[in-house]
């Protein structure tokens, strides 16, 4: 992006700045999203997101499928570049720098910022390994067991595969390779994680511990779930947001309705849609 | 179950006697039929071949034994001959050419898959491929024409003069030798093992990918961490199955290799391979010298018949390992 352009970008529409929350308050916003709108092709999937994410809480997004959740999510990271359709407009603003500007790094954001699928996705490799991998790579190396420990017991799950750290990744179940991939994301150390439906395969038990971990979590890392499970969002989550889709002649595209403290949210949403959909009205 | 509630008969059950139309039914006997039969012809023929090969090549087996694949020396007007300088011929072009093929199919498979831009893939892909389209004695012609000159002339001067103190580049150079058939099994087997391994490696879970790339890999990071150590047994099949090609390949190696003797540490040298020197003499053999040549063919196929297995094992030990093995 030249600099012309980023002048025609940067006056979009800074939409009403809401007054930060309660629970937000005094807390430096890690995210600042203006005029967010990413595109697959011609189509918006995701259109004009003005969204501020703070620092060490549980930020949830939930949302009708379709609403651009996902997409979303992934260009929080620059995961979007990995799509040759995906454009992005608007800016992203990451500790006060736009992530899509001029000279900006897509791998540098990445570092910084972790994601964790919806399908667990381990590495075809060890246990120990999976942890490893990202650490050698970023140059990590040094007391590399102490830190694939720490990673392991964070994730809560150190207990289950100690005496089993050489045996491959995928012999562990669902849950279990959901948390190595929460392990391995944030072995790392990254500022974020963001997490896009981590617990939708999983069974109550194991869904009950990533959220748990959750909020241990937060603690150290600040976190971004999108999830489609009310119950969820509202046990993890400091703030949601929720997008739905709004439907126009050409199909339609995912708008965020309202953000705000998720007590607030689920109780006395102050939009129509969101009550409808927070209280099973929506379809 | 209730005795009561499944007394009484339903009326509606539905018949599960065959509706078909009988030429349906038929026709589906008849598949069964056609493909067993077609797949007993093909185990049988293959039986019947190697049994009249290791029958024509008798006489030369029960005269030299194994002792055949330990010497050297083929001698026509002696009628003495043996097959080690043609078992080396064939490893050593053979292997050589997969030396060179494999990294420059990989590094091709590569670009294909993840680095090309996206509308040039196909076109791209399908030019590779099409190399291996082109019938081996026209290669072969262009490798007597275009490529023995160029080598001789060029580029093996060049080596000689820059790294002659290796063995393998002392000696004259020549128009036909070792190195141009080399040259022309690469050509032969890059299309073959990069296309297979475009395939492997566009079929990398995205998720893995993303996975990676998501720690803040950079893309060669991911290609080397993630992509060649999952597709690893199958781009090592890939390259058995080159290797497989490359040993079998007669005509083209013929026109390019110079039927020569012996085992020199020059690639600047004549040589032969098992398939060529079969194809330059069998025309005007007679007696022992048919048994053999026959006989080098059949330890042509006993090899072709191994790598191939390998492949095979390899290739399932892949399936097996994506699909969860550790
Ligand atoms: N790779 C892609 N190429 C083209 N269109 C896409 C792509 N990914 C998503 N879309 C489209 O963008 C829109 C938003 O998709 P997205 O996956 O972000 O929704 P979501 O809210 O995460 O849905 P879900 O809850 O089902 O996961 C959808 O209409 C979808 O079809
Ligand atoms: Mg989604």
């Amino acid at each position: 992006m030249d600099a012309d352009t980023m002048q025609t970008v940067a006056p979009i529409e800074i939409a009403q700045p809401r007054e930060a929350p309660l629970s937000a308050s005094g807390r430096e916003a890690v995210f600042v999203t203006r005029g967010l709108t990413v595109s697959y092709g011609k189509a918006p999937a995701v259109s004009n997101v003005d969204l501020s994410i703070y620092r060490n809480l549980v930020t949830a997004i939930i949302g009708p499928s379709g609403c651009g959740k996902s997409t979303f999510l992934r260009s929080l990271n620059r995961m979007n570049d990995l799509i040759p359709a995906a454009k992005v407009e608007g800016e992203v603003h990451y500790h006060g720098q736009n992530i899509y500007g001029d000279g900006v790094d897509p791998v540098e954001v990445r570092r910084r910022i972790g994601m964790v699928f919806q399908k667990p996705n381990p590495f075809p490799k060890s246990i120990y390994d999976n942890v490893a991998w990202g650490l050698r790579v970023l140059g990590m190396k040094d007391d590399l067991d102490s830190r694939i420990e720490r990673a392991l017991t964070q994730a809560a799950l150190w207990d289950e595969v100690k005496d089993r750290l050489k045996k491959g990744a995928f012999g562990l179940s669902g849950g279990q390779q959901q948390r190595l991939c929460i392990a391995r994301a944030i072995a790392v150390e990254p500022d974020v994680v963001l997490l896009d439906e981590p617990a939708s395969a999983l069974d109550p038990i194991a869904t009950s511990k990533i959220e748990d971990l959750m909020h241990e979590l937060k603690n150290e890392y600040t976190l971004v779930i999108v999830t489609h499970n009310m119950q969820q969002a509202a046990r993890v989550a400091d703030m949601t947001a929720f997008f739905t889709l709004e439907r126009t002649e050409s199909g339609g595209h995912g708008v965020l309705v309202e953000y705000d403290e998720t007590p607030k949210i689920f109780t006395q949403p102050s939009d129509k849609r969101t009550e409808g959909y927070v209280t099973g009205r929506f379809g | 179950m209730s005795a009561r509630v499944s007394a009484v008969p339903s009326t509606t059950a539905p018949s599960l006697s065959s509706r078909r139309r009988l030429g349906d039914r038929l026709g589906d006997g008849a598949l069964h039929g056609l493909t067993a039969a077609a797949a007993a012809a093909a185990a049988a023929l293959l039986i019947a071949i190697a049994w009249k090969i290791f029958d024509v090549a008798h006489p030369a087996i029960s005269k030299y034994g194994f002792g055949f694949l330990t010497h050297q020396g083929w001698d026509v007007a002696r009628n003495k001959f043996a097959a080690l300088d043609f078992i080396w011929g064939t490893a050593v072009t053979s292997f050589a050419a997969l030396l060179i093929a494999t990294p420059v199919s990989i590094a091709i498979g590569l670009y294909l898959s993840e680095l090309a831009p996206r509308g040039a893939r196909t076109v791209i892909a399908s030019l590779v491929e099409l190399l291996a389209a082109i019938p081996s004695v026209v290669l072969g012609l262009w490798g007597i024409l275009v490529l023995g000159p160029f080598v001789g002339q060029d580029l093996e001067p060049w080596l000689h003069r820059h790294l002659g103190f290796i063995p393998l580049f002392s000696g004259t150079p020549e128009n036909a030798g070792i190195l141009v058939a080399i040259l022309v099994l690469t050509i032969m087997v890059v299309p073959i093992i990069s296309s297979i391994c475009r395939e492997l490696f566009v079929g990398v879970p995205t998720e893995l990918e993303e996975g990676a790339l998501a720690l803040g890999a950079t893309r060669w990071e991911m290609v080397r961490g993630v992509i060649l150590p999952y597709t690893r047994s199958g781009v090592a099949a890939a390259v058995i199955l080159g290797f497989g090609r490359a040993i079998g390949e007669a005509i083209a190696v013929t026109q390019v290799m110079g039927a020569g003797h012996g085992i020199h540490w020059s690639l600047f040298a004549t040589g032969d391979t098992l398939a060529s020197r079969i194809a330059e003499q069998y025309a005007g053999a007679a007696g022992l010298q048919v048994a053999s040549l026959v006989y080098l063919a059949a330890i042509l196929l006993v090899i072709s018949l191994l790598v191939n297995l390998a492949a095979r094992l390899i290739e399932r030990r892949f399936t097996y390992q994506r699909t969860g093995g550790s």
